[in-house]
This record gives structure tokens, C-alpha cells and sequence, in this order.
């Protein structure tokens, strides 16, 4: 039996919001973590997989919940752990030696011991001769062998990596995340575990052992799917892409099979995808046969699942497409939209936007309501931040400004701060 | 790529080390001088020689004033920053508290801090000197906190978590993560304050309280002495000895240390224009320099070792008790404090009458519309000139160092030459404390208009081009906009620096005269010369309260409006 690490049971976290309520960001969250396991969290941009590396990690506070840490109390604990962050979070006053020293002496391991005991991490990571460099003088993917090693110096029971490669271009990303495969496997790395933070399916399944996929707003487990695929793995194996069209399946079939839109007294949360995009994707849908399969089109396209998702689920939204079991289908006011012209769009869309998008049809029928027509945006903020936080709030609203403004159904005045709807006849 | 330096050996020693070791031997020297002098009576100062010899001896005091005055902001910046960090109250409260004081014109604290000084060390001279330097500390530290403040405010979010999940100890966050972070902020500012402890320097080194007068050798007392003695020919000595001592220290220190600090940039990107120092290349190849280094890193890694075994040992429990007790002293002296102001301004303002409330308003209001003129005439030139300055680089090459320097020149320093040719045609102060408010501030417009000009995008002037935008049009649509937030930038300081100088220009001594004029800065200097501390006290409050409300009421509009508007990195 192998020691358990970390266990958390049915953590939550809120956020409290304007009149006593809350927004939950994380519901329910119970996983367990064991010596020698190589865990990945994985779920859609916003949904909280950093929020919760950040309460496993002892950043962030969970509202209610347990964490233990080898069965003690994780605050109590002095949790032997360390991160790696997307932006690599470097000193870029220090050199790589002094980055890499920097964790060790903290800790209370100073001169010659921190000395060597860093050199040895910076050699494993591939960083030898680089030891006087400034973080301002290497590559991203130098930058990130040096978050690694700063990271992997205090020897971790738990490592943390957050989205670790995501700001990486495509080959240095493969290149990192094949030499830590490696690594893992030849347990050279002075660590007992891992848990990575990613929005990259593939990523996932080709490093760790078991991946649990969160769901959005809040987000809940929804799904563990174990890996068992030996290492270094083949992202071309038929297993290796069977497992990766599982998890997409996953992800992308409807919460309970009921889109949350019309769930009742939650908000409806505008995907953040601008009008443009979301009328490419409905192209290129429309372009290709019946129905397309979501993984293929990532690959198509070359982008990544956080880029495509807000695109498709703005689409269902609107009513112009349907996801079914991984695969994407315009419904028929999505093929009208596309054999449409541009005038001819634009009234569809806003047809199907009155229709379809809450806060839209809220703005529209407040501003033809009023007498001058006109609304400051603080009005809807105000309603908005009943439902998220302050900067989803602005981010909502500017969402539906696009897309109004595309409609035609209401206008923005920036330096004013209010929105209207033009007089025709002037 | 950096050039590699050789540098030549004497018997056995290399060069930048014994230029280091002078620097080291000299300093310690300087601070046996300074105790030697300061230890004795007031009435040894009493009488100040004006032979040139004395000017090396009073140079070396009055840099180590600004120099003393300096470090103490330094340390109050840095205290101040984290208190402001501990807590959402502390924070609204210092920040507020901060934004009031920095606006308190410098000599309304001249009477009280000295009266203080002078009942802690009777009769000695050091009292004098603590006053003087209090004072230039008090002209020189909010810039300085504000920016430690926002600096430490502003510090990459993942770049905390890293100190958080190493459980960095305090003292190990401040020496890895804070200071680094925030010191080109602080060598900027730095620079900024050791400039307005120049301009300060003639009225902190002699100054009238109460009918008695108080004088401290030093470059700066030399020059109001001989301005005083209309001795115009000393003045402009002394003038020439300050702008040399000036432009040495800028070569000698700052330009060393703002290359230096260039190494704590945020971000991770290679500058385009590095920036470089010979000074700086002689310390970094010096071996003592880089032994001394080490020692005090080591130093400071076991400092943190005994710290955070000590923290660890105290536990949680502790800790509690003594953020419990912080707060119960903190409030206490709130609530002394706060009673005792409220019971001294009873006691101050009963004496004020009718006429006096009248008088100060219309000093007030004249004030403002000199302050006001002052910053319109400095816009009127600096604006054009900036811009002409900022958009071409050949003439920026051949102008800058010459406007450098010019605008190091102490303005209060050139105030008695001025005024000898003012008496000379016959005008008086009103008219004339304009140009000397002018003197002051147009530098802080001219600099941000030519940062702001040299910003401009290439592709937007490229597109002005191309339409044929020029004239009036292309300052509307492009230049103006352009350099908005930066102008907004410049004006702000310039004005809360007008006001800061109507104090030493509404009212100035030269040749045995005092020359005057109605205003609210000129109200200020003289009730603190003749002792009248009930109009000190009002006219302070009520330069503060226009300082204040200019700055919330039409600043920070604006700079709001140029914040978001006017960026143009979109």
C-alpha cells in the first residue's frame, strides 16, 4: 500500500458577493492523492482548476471542506510542496543559480549544500552552463526548465504545475513535456507526486496517470478517467486517441444533458467568443459534412479546446448548432445563417439573439422600455454582479455589446458609459 | 553586448579597487567630520564666514544633510509601505493620510520641528541640524513611500505565491522579492527627492523663527547669505560650486545607480537602450565591492536562518497576541493624537478673527491665480518645445543634456539673481514670484512632453503622413492625445510644485529687505518668521485643503480620463 498524501474531502469555495449571496466557484471537490501518482486536473478555461490548485496548494482559503496532508491538517502540516507557474514566475533580478538557490534558502539550506544541490537540479533539467544567465536572456522553454528546477530543488512531496507549457510555442511544449515523461518514468525526480493543472486533453493523457475533468460554474468532478497507457506514450496509438475522444466526449456533452441556460435561477453565462468567430466556426461547419467531430477540429485548426469551446457553446446557445456525443451539427437557422448575406445575417442573428440570450433581451427590452432610449451600463452591472464577480460582470456585458452591436439591436457609447438604441428616422 | 573593460594594476592592485577603498576610507572619514561638528555649541555657528575657502567644508555638510535626510526616507518609505499593506483599514487611512501630507507645504513644519529640536538639545548645535534635516527629510520622503507603496502594490501575482509556498519569511520576502521589485521605483523617486532637497537646501540651512535667527554652514545658507548681503557676486560663486556638485553627484551616483537598478526590471525582455556607467563597470570589477557583496549575502541568508527558526518556534499563538497588541497601541495614539489636534486647533483658531479669514482667502485666491499663471506659461513653451524635442531623435541628442542640466539648477538657488535684476527695472514680487514659481516647475512639463512625443507610435505618425494631416489638425488628432496622459503626469506635479515654491517666492530676503507680495505662500513664511503660529497653522490648512481638492477635483479626473482614453497600447 502505497502512503496517501494528500486527501481533500468535499472542499467548496465561495466567493461572497453584493447582498449576502455567493457565487460558488467549486462544489463538492473530493480526490485523493498517493505516493508515486501523477494526477491531472483538467476542465475548460474559468472553470477553477487554478482556484483549486491554489486552495491544494495552501494559497487560497476554502470556504468548507478538509484537507489532509499525510492524515494531519494541512495548515499545521508545514507542507513540504512547490509550483510551477504558467508564466514561470522567474526572479528577474537573479540569476538561474540564485532562482534555483532562492527556494532552498528559505528553507533554511544555505551555502555550499544550497550550492550543490541546486547545480545538481539545473543539470537534470538540462540548464548546465546556463548557471549566470538571467531569466531575460533565455527562451520560454529555458525559463521554464528553470521554474522546473527552482520547483523540483526543495525535493516536493506534491509538485504543482500549473498550465506549465500552455505559454510555450507548440515544439518546445512537446519537447518539455516528453523530457519530463521521461523523467518521471526513470524516477529521477526528487518528488513523490505530481498534480497538474491543464486545459490541454492531450497534454493530460500523455503525462499523467489519472485525470479528473471539472465541470464549469461551478465546477464539480465530473469524470476520473484512469490512464493506463505505459510510458513514454505514442499520441498517435489508436488507445492514445481513443482515451483523448473519450475525455471529449466528457467535456463537452451537456451537464446533466441540460444546458444550463435553462436551468432555473442560475444566470445564463455568455461564452466569451466574439460575434466574428462565432460566425467563422458556423462557416466552416457548414463547409464540411453533417457533423463534425470536436477533436478533429481542434487538430484542423490548431486550436486548442480553450479557444474552440466558447465558439461552439456560443453557437448552441444561439440556437445555430448542437453538440451530440463529441461531434458538432448546425441545426437549420445554423445553415441559413451561413448561406445567408451580410444584411440577411445580421437579422437572423438578431432574431435568434432576442430569443436566446437573456441578458440581451434584458438590455433590449430596458432600453425600448425607458423614454430617451438610453441606460448607463452601471444599471446592468449592477444586475450582473448579483450573479458573478466584478470582472466577469464587465466581461458579460462587453460580450453582449459585441454581439448587440452586430445585431444592430442597441449601440454603445464608450466615454459615456451608456447604451441605446439609434433612431431610425434621424 | 557589454564592453569588456580592462583595467590597469598598481603594485599588485587593480585599479577599481583602490578607487573603491578611497570611496569606503573617505566615507568613513565624513562621518568623524560630521560628529566633530555637530557636537558643539549654537553660538559656535553663529556667525558664518564667507571666504571662499570654507566652501569644500560646507559643500561636504550640506550633502551630508540631504544625504542623512535621504536615508531617513528610505527607512520611513519602506516602513510606511508595509504598514499601508497590512490591512484594508490601514491602508484607506495611510494612503489618504499620505496623499494630505505630501501636500503640506515643507516649511510649515519649520517652527515645530525646530521648537522640538531645540527643547530635546538646548543650546547645541545638533538640535539645529536634526531641524534642518527633519525638514529636508519632510520635503523629500512621500514621493518616495508612495512609490514603495506602489511598487510592493504591484508586484506579479505568481511572483507573491512563490514567496508564499517557499514560505519565504518576512525578512527574506522584503531582501529577495520587495526591495529588488521596487527599486528602480525607488532610485527614480530617490533622485526626484535628493532634487527637491536641493531646492529646499537655502531655506533649511537658514531660516527666522520667531524673530531669532538660525543659520548652519552649508552651500546653501552661503548663498541666502550672500543674497541677504546683495553680494551678487558670492551668489553666483556659489551658484557655479552647487550646479558642479550637482552635475558630479548625477555622474558619480545616479547615472550608476539607475543603470544599476536597470537589473530589477519586471520585465523579462532585453531592453533596447541599455543603459550604462563607467562608475558602475569600476565597482562591478572591483573585488572588494564583489567580497563585500558576498559577505552580506551570506549575512543576510543567516540573518533569515535565526529569524524563521525564531518565528517557528514562537508558533501561531504568539503572533496573534502581538498584532493584537499592535493594534491596541495603534489606536491609542490615534485617539491621543487626534484629541490632542482637536484641543490645539480650538485653542489656535479662537485667535483668529474675522478680518484674518478674509485676508487669508484673498491670499489664497491670489495664490491660485499666480500658481495657475505660473503652470499656462510653462505649458505655452514646453509643450511645443517637448514635442518638437520628442518626435525627433537628432535634436532630442543635441538638446537633452543641455536641459539636464538646466533643469538641475536649483530654481531657489537662482531666486536672489533674479531678484537683483527684478529690483534693478523696478518690478515688484507680485508679478515677479510668477516667473519664479515658473522656474521651479516647467521642467516637469517639459520632461513628460518629451517622453510623451517620443512615444508616439511610428505607424500613427506614418498615417498622418500618409493623409496629409499637418497643422493645427495633426495636434488634434494626434500629438495632443498623444502625449495626454504624460502632460496630465507633468501639470499634476508641476502644480503641487508651484504651490510648494509660492512659499519661497511670494516672500524672499535679499539684501537686507525683505521683498513681498499677498499670497498664501508669503502668509506662511512670514507668521512662521515672526511667530504668529495661529496664521501659520490656517494658511497651511488652507494650502493643503486647495492642494487637496485641486488634486482629486481636476487631477485625478483627468488622469482617470487619460488612463483610459488616451492609452496607447491597446
Amino acid at each position: 500500500m502505497k502512503d496517501t498524501i494528500l486527501e481533500v474531502k468535499n472542499l467548496s469555495k465561495a466567493y461572497p458577493m453584493r447582498k449576502g449571496s455567493f457565487l460558488t466557484v467549486l462544489e463538492d471537490i473530493n480526490l485523493t492523492v498517493k505516493e508515486g501518482d501523477f494526477l491531472s486536473i483538467l476542465g475548460p478555461s474559468g472553470a477553477g482548476k487554478s482556484t483549486l490548485l491554489r486552495i491544494l496548494a495552501g494559497l487560497i482559503e476554502p470556504t468548507s471542506g478538509e484537507i489532509l496532508y499525510f492524515n494531519k491538517s494541512f495548515f499545521s502540516a508545514n507542507p513540504k510542496i512547490s509550483m510551477v507557474f504558467q508564466n514561470f514566475a522567474l526572479f528577474p533580478w537573479l540569476t538561474v543559480l540564485e532562482n534555483v538557490e532562492v527556494g532552498l534558502k528559505a528553507l533554511g539550506v544555505i551555502g555550499e549544500s544550497a550550492r550543490e544541490k541546486a547545480i545538481k537540479v539545473i543539470d537534470l533539467v538540462g540548464l548546465d552552463g546556463f548557471e549566470d544567465a538571467y531569466p531575460r536572456e533565455l527562451s520560454g522553454g529555458m525559463k521554464q526548465r528553470v521554474g522546473i528546477a527552482r520547483a523540483l530543488a526543495v525535493e516536493p512531496d506534491i509538485l504543482f504545475m500549473d498550465e506549465p507549457f500552455s505559454a510555450l510555442d507548440i515544439l518546445t511544449a512537446d519537447n518539455l513535456r516528453s523530457e519530463l515523461s521521461r523523467l518521471w518514468l526513470e524516477g529521477k525526480l526528487p518528488i513523490k507526486s505530481v498534480i497538474f493543472v491543464t486545459h490541454n486533453i492531450e497534454e493530460a493523457v500523455f503525462l499523467s496517470d489519472r485525470a479528473i475533468i471539472l465541470s464549469h460554474n461551478p465546477a464539480t468532478i465530473r469524470a476520473e478517467i484512469y490512464i493506463n497507457i505505459p510510458r513514454i506514450r505514442n499520441k498517435n496509438s489508436k488507445e492514445f486517441k481513443f482515451l483523448v475522444d473519450d475525455i471529449y466526449t466528457v467535456l463537452t456533452k451537456p451537464k446533466k444533458d441540460v444546458p444550463f441556460m435553462l436551468r432555473k435561477e442560475r444566470y445564463q453565462f455568455l461564452p466569451h467568443a466574439k460575434v466574428g468567430a462565432i460566425a467563422g466556426l458556423i462557416e466552416l461547419a457548414h463547409s464540411k459534412e453533417e457533423a463534425i467531430d470536436i477533436s478533429d477540429l481542434t487538430s484542423d485548426l490548431g486550436l486548442e479546446v480553450d479557444d474552440l469551446f466558447p465558439l461552439i457553446e456560443a453557437s448552441v446557445f444561439l440556437g445555430f448548432a448542437e453538440v451530440k456525443e463529441g461531434e458538432i451539427r448546425l441545426t437549420e437557422e445554423g445553415k441559413k445563417f451561413s448561406r445567408s448575406d451580410v444584411l440577411e445575417k445580421k437579422v437572423l442573428f438578431r432574431d435568434m439573439a432576442l430569443k436566446n440570450i437573456q441578458l440581451i433581451k434584458q438590455i433590449y427590452q430596458v432600453l425600448s422600455t425607458t423614454e430617451k432610449k438610453r441606460m448607463s451600463e452601471d444599471f446592468f452591472i449592477e444586475i450582473l454582479e448579483n450573479h458573478f464577480t466584478k470582472d466577469e460582470a464587465w466581461n458579460q456585458l462587453e460580450i453582449a455589446i459585441d454581439w448587440g452591436r452586430y445585431a444592430e439591436l442597441f449601440a454603445y457609447d464608450y466615454d459615456t458609459g451608456e447604451f441605446y438604441i439609434e433612431d431610425v428616422q434621424s | 553586448m557589454k564592453l569588456q573593460i580592462s583595467f590597469p594594476t598598481i603594485i599588485g592592485f587593480r585599479l577599481p579597487d583602490i578607487i573603491v577603498a578611497i570611496f569606503l576610507a573617505g566615507f568613513i572619514g565624513l562621518i568623524f567630520f560630521l560628529g566633530s561638528q555637530w557636537k558643539g555649541d549654537l553660538s559656535s555657528v553663529a556667525e558664518i564666514s564667507l571666504e571662499y575657502k570654507y566652501l569644500p567644508l560646507y559643500v561636504v555638510q550640506s550633502i551630508s544633510r540631504i544625504f542623512i535626510a535621504y536615508v531617513f526616507s528610505l527607512i520611513f518609505s519602506i516602513t510606511y509601505g508595509y504598514l499601508a499593506r497590512r490591512n484594508k483599514i490601514t491602508q484607506a487611512v495611510l494612503i489618504s493620510l499620505l496623499d494630505v501630507l505630501q501636500s503640506i507645504p515643507v516649511l510649515s513644519f519649520l517652527p515645530g520641528v525646530l521648537l522640538a529640536m531645540i527643547s530635546l538639545f538646548p543650546d547645541k548645535r545638533i538640535g539645529v541640524e536634526l531641524a534642518s534635516i527633519i525638514l529636508i527629510f519632510t520635503g523629500q520622503v512621500w514621493n518616495m513611500a508612495f512609490s514603495y507603496y506602489n511598487s510592493i502594490s504591484t508586484i506579479p501575482k505568481e511572483i507573491e505565491e512563490v514567496a508564499k509556498i517557499n514560505r519565504f519569511s518576512k525578512f527574506y520576502k522584503f531582501l529577495k522579492v520587495d526591495l529588488p521589485a521596487s527599486s528602480i521605483g525607488l532610485v527614480w523617486n530617490s533622485m526626484m527627492s535628493v532634487a527637491g532637497g536641493w531646492f529646499f537646501l537655502m531655506a533649511c540651512e537658514m531660516f527666522i523663527v520667531k524673530g531669532k535667527d538660525f543659520r548652519l554652514p552649508g552651500i546653501g545658507s552661503f548663498i541666502q547669505l550672500s543674497a541677504n548681503n546683495g553680494d551678487i557676486k558670492r551668489v553666483l560663486v556659489g551658484l557655479l560650486v552647487m550646479i558642479l556638485i550637482i552635475v558630479l553627484l548625477d555622474l558619480l551616483i545616479w547615472k550608476p545607480l539607475v543603470a544599476w537598478s536597470q537589473k530589477f526590471r519586471i520585465d523579462t525582455l532585453v531592453a533596447e537602450d541599455e543603459k550604462e556607467s563607467i562608475i558602475l563597470d569600476i565597482f562591478r570589477a572591483s573585488k572588494i565591492m564583489e567580497r563585500l557583496a558576498e559577505r552580506i549575502d551570506n549575512f543576510a541568508d543567516n540573518l533569515n536562518l535565526t529569524l524563521s527558526k525564531r518565528s517557528r518556534d514562537e508558533g501561531r499563538k504568539k503572533k496573534g497576541v502581538i498584532s493584537y497588541l499592535f493594534y491596541f497601541v495603534f489606536s491609542v495614539l490615534t485617539v491621543y493624537f487626534f484629541v490632542k489636534g482637536v484641543l490645539f486647533f480650538i485653542k489656535f483658531f479662537s485667535e483668529i478673527k474675522g478680518d484674518d479669514i478674509f485676508y487669508l482667502l484673498k491670499a489664497g485666491f491670489l495664490s491660485f491665480l499666480r500658481t495657475t499663471s505660473a503652470i499656462i506659461i510653462a505649458s505655452l513653451w514646453t509643450i511645443p518645445l517637448g514635442v518638437v524635442i520628442g518626435m525627433k531623435p537628432k535634436v532630442a541628442k543635441i538638446l537633452q543634456p543641455v536641459i539636464q542640466i538646466a533643469a538641475s539648477v536649483p530654481a531657489t538657488a537662482l531666486f536672489p539673481i533674479i531678484i537683483y535684476f527684478l529690483i534693478k527695472i523696478g518690478g515688484g514680487l507680485g508679478f515677479g514670484s510668477i516667473f519664479l514659481m515658473l522656474l521651479g516647475t516647467q521642467w516637469y512639463i517639459l520632461f513628460n512632453v518629451i517622453a510623451g512625443a517620443s512615444a508616439i507610435p511610428q505607424d500613427l505618425r506614418d498615417t498622418a503622413k500618409l493623409y496629409n494631416i499637418t497643422g493645427w489638425r495633426k495636434w488634434k488628432v494626434l500629438i495632443l492625445p498623444a502625449i495626454f496622459p504624460y502632460l496630465v503626469t507633468g501639470l499634476i506635479t508641476a502644480t503641487g510644485g508651484a504651490w510648494n515654491a509660492s512659499i519661497v517666492s511670494e516672500y524672499v530676503v535679499f539684501g537686507g529687505e525683505v521683498q513681498k507680495t499677498i499670497g498664501l505662500g508669503s502668509l506662511i513664511s512670514e507668521s512662521s518668521a515672526l511667530g504668529n503660529y495661529p496664521i501659520l497653522l490656517a494658511s497651511t490648512i488652507l494650502m493643503s485643503i486647495i492642494v487637496v481638492s485641486l488634486n482629486r477635483l481636476v487631477w485625478k479626473r483627468l488622469f482617470t480620463l487619460a488612463e483610459e482614453k488616451f492609452r496607447l497600447d491597446q
